[in-house]
């Protein structure tokens, strides 16, 4: 008898809670979901990311409904709310870490009418595209800067996991800091996350205890401009402009604008007109861009910044083009030939002027 | 005020007290969503009824409560005989790396033995993760505390050179993961359309057994009492060394066992992160549950219900992720203290009660 009533309970409570959901689905509003692996408060990659998800809201505030997850460990975990989001309606969920990539192909198998959208990821499906920046463009331009001004012509770089995406960026850095000044090394640490303050801070730390002067950071937090501040040094911002949490250090720094391309796929999506495709935007679609510049930079280092910032819009410059040699001397990418996608994708050597090796 | 010692700790307290702090949860947890401008009878609700009113999502709570339960468990039976293993976490990735090597180096296998030839070298990595600092303690007398946790992050130094090096998937584009596991290294479905698997009736296994063996056994009675009183089990000639190497390779085992269900399971290839901190977190279930394995099955239960609850917060009312932890944190600062109040009762010293405490 109790049992019965237990049973009959349970149906209750779950007949509420499909009432309320239906409810919500009467406004026929479309539902777009985030997964985000740091907090939104990073001020680096997922508060952009949360930025483009407002750019979503803003824009269709009658049509559809934003939500997120935040903080989403890879892994177990990024399998069951990517699950969730697609069992609780969502039409369009962007998924944007590296690490989600498996999950998220997964997921889109079961969930044949939901689209998904993978950032900085090489899986695709039918109802699974992936998108991510030519971030390498950013540094190439923050490479000429921190070559101009650095003394010790010791750059730092506080950086994430050894995949192609952090290898790509230390090269473009490395490879433009030279062009205007050989002398020049840079020097890496591994700190094996993307979001820890502490860790990125400390890794900071060691960089300038070794002598560099200008910090540079692929990982999401603020901290290690923070610690250039602190010390006296330049530091470039990572994903946002951090210029508040350092306005002395902040050289300037690399933003990424997701707002047009959410804006757009979201449009697709309620047109009927969305499908599957890699896009790998720069410069020129307006997905990277640059900060303004520390008002310390002379302006004739501002006008080259610029200059190649115009040219890689241009198609006039590419920051991969050669002679460009590996860390044992050996030409890889040969005097007058640029890298092609394929390469930058599968970067996986350092260029001359890094120090060390890569983590193996 | 002071605390004074009670003389008789009430049994049926210690048992009481993980629900007395589970209430006062909910009801703190009401006054803060109130004060965020939430409905608190609707932040319960969608905190944690609503992520197990499907299927789907009792399932997802089993998924993630095997590997807190199995953890806790192996480590009640540390903490029964007083002694300490914090590592767990790296008992667990050894475990994982241990019994998913196997899966990796038979990536082409379709053998029915290879699941569960993957499980036992879980287990067995992670009894020798434990039994490093077992040796340590019994040979140099070392403490356990230090040793285990060290072990954690070198363990995890394994895992990332692993899978930054030999067992990187070489169509992975360089990227930090391994191959996925050949279909006969996954651990089967047991619910069709979801993601409930195997683990989890080895889980429900794990925990009649661990009753028995620690309730009934002479293993259990000989890890009792040196917890409670060394002196005693010196006296009885039971062998110390024989009780901590035996409590650790439980842990251990049971730790081994969860990194192996976790990567066979739900992951399917061994990635960077492979626990976002079971480890640790089973420190807690453990306590909540009273160190006792039918305990450990519910507070496992309920954590794995918080973090399904903070997805769905965050999905639903837009409440940030560190409503997770707080919850969490609440949970463990309200067992503390009604632990406190269990073992110790408030004095208000005035003349009085002074002078009551000279006679």
């Amino acid at each position: 008898m109790i049992f019965k009533r237990l049973i009959l309970g349970v149906f209750l409570i779950t007949g509420m809670l499909f009432n309320a959901a239906d409810g919500s689905a009467a406004e026929k509003k479309a539902k777009v979901g985030f997964v985000y692996v740091g907090p939104i408060g990073d001020h680096g990659w997922s508060y952009q990311h949360n930025a483009g998800r407002l750019a979503i809201a803003r824009t269709f505030s009658d049509k559809v409904k934003t939500t997120y997850v935040e903080s989403v460990p890879y892994g177990a975990d990024a399998t069951r709310v990517i699950t969730k989001l697609a069992r609780s309606g969502h039409d369009l969920i962007f998924t944007t870490s590296f690490g989600y990539m498996n999950p998220t192909l997964k997921i889109a198998k079961r969930f044949p009418k939901v689209k998904f959208e993978h950032a900085t990821g090489y899986k695709r499906s039918k109802n699974l595209a992936t998108y991510s920046g030519r971030f390498y463009e950013g540094r190439h331009v923050v490479g000429l800067i921190a070559g101009k001004m650095t003394k010790s012509n010791i750059l730092g770089y506080v950086a994430s996991f050894p995949i192609p995406e952090v290898i790509r960026g230390i090269n473009s850095t490395i490879i433009a800091a030279r062009s205007v000044n050989p002398k020049i090394k840079i020097k890496v640490v591994w700190v094996s996350t993307w979001f820890d303050p502490g860790k990125e801070a400390d890794a900071a730390k060691a960089l300038i205890a070794q002598g560099a002067d200008v910090i540079l950071q692929h990982t999401d937090s603020p901290a290690p401009l923070q610690q250039a501040q602190k010390n006296k040094v330049w530091a470039v911002g990572q994903a946002s402009d951090m210029v508040n949490f350092g306005p002395k250090a902040q050289l300037t720094a690399i933003i990424d604008d997701w707002n047009a391309y959410y804006i757009n796929r979201t449009k697709a999506m309620l047109d009927g007109t969305w499908s599957s495709q890699d896009t790998w935007g720069g410069f020129k679609s307006g997905m990277v861009k640059m900060a303004p510049y520390n008002k310390a930079i002379p302006s004739d280092v501002v006008a080259m910044a610029e200059k190649a910032k115009d040219g890689i819009i241009a198609g006039t410059v590419h920051p991969f083009t050669g002679p460009i040699k590996d860390q044992s001397g050996k030409i890889v990418i040969p005097a007058g030939k640029m890298a092609d996608d394929g390469m930058l994708l599968g970067m996986n050597f350092y260029v001359e002027g890094v120090d060390g090796t890569i983590p193996k | 005020m002071r605390l004074e010692l009670r003389g008789q700790v009430s049994e049926r307290m210690v048992y009481c007290s993980p629900v007395f702090a589970v209430i006062m949860t909910f009801l703190t947890g009401m006054l803060i969503f109130s004060f965020l401008g939430v409905n608190p009878t609707q932040a319960i609700i969608t905190f944690f009824v609503e992520p197990v009113s499907s299927i789907d999502g009792v399932a997802e709570l089993c998924v993630k409560a095997t590997p807190l339960v199995l953890i806790a468990i192996g480590l009640s039976f540390c903490f029964r005989a007083n002694i300490w293993n914090i590592g767990a976490e790296g008992q667990l990735t050894i475990g994982a790396l241990a019994g998913g090597g196997l899966g990796l180096l038979f990536f082409n296998s379709s053998s029915q033995f290879l699941m569960p030839g993957m499980l036992i070298f879980g287990i067995l990595g992670g009894m020798v993760w434990a039994g490093i600092p077992a040796f340590l303690k019994i040979k140099f007398g070392t403490n356990e505390i230090l040793t285990s946790l060290m072990l954690t992050y070198i363990a995890l130094l394994i895992l990332s050179y692993l899978i930054h090096g030999p067992w990187k998937d070489p169509e992975g584009q360089n990227f930090p993961e391994s191959r996925l596991f050949p279909e006969a290294g996954l651990l089967p479905i047991i619910l069709d359309e979801t993601r409930l698997h195997l683990g989890w009736i080895i889980t429900l296994i794990c925990v009649p057994v661990a009753w028995i063996l620690m309730t009934y056994h002479l293993i259990g009675f000989q890890i009792r009492v040196m917890g409670m009183a060394p002196m005693a089990s010196n006296f009885a000639g039971f062998r110390g060394k024989n009780i901590i190497w035996i409590s650790f390779l439980i842990s251990g085992g049971l730790a081994g066992l969860a990194g192996t269900i976790e990567v066979s399971g739900p992951i399917g290839q061994i990635i960077p992160v492979i626990s976002p901190g079971y480890g640790f977190t089973a420190i807690i279930v453990a306590f909540l549950g009273r160190l006792h394995p039918i305990g450990c099955l519910l507070s496992g239960l309920l954590m794995a219900l918080t973090y399904l609850g903070g997805d769905n917060a965050q999905i639903e009312l837009n409440l940030p992720n560190a409503v997770t932890g707080v919850f969490q944190g609440m949970l463990l600062f309200f067992l503390l203290a009604s632990d406190v109040l269990v073992r110790y009762r408030i004095q208000i010293i005035g003349y009085k009660n002074k002078h009551r405490n000279v006679e």
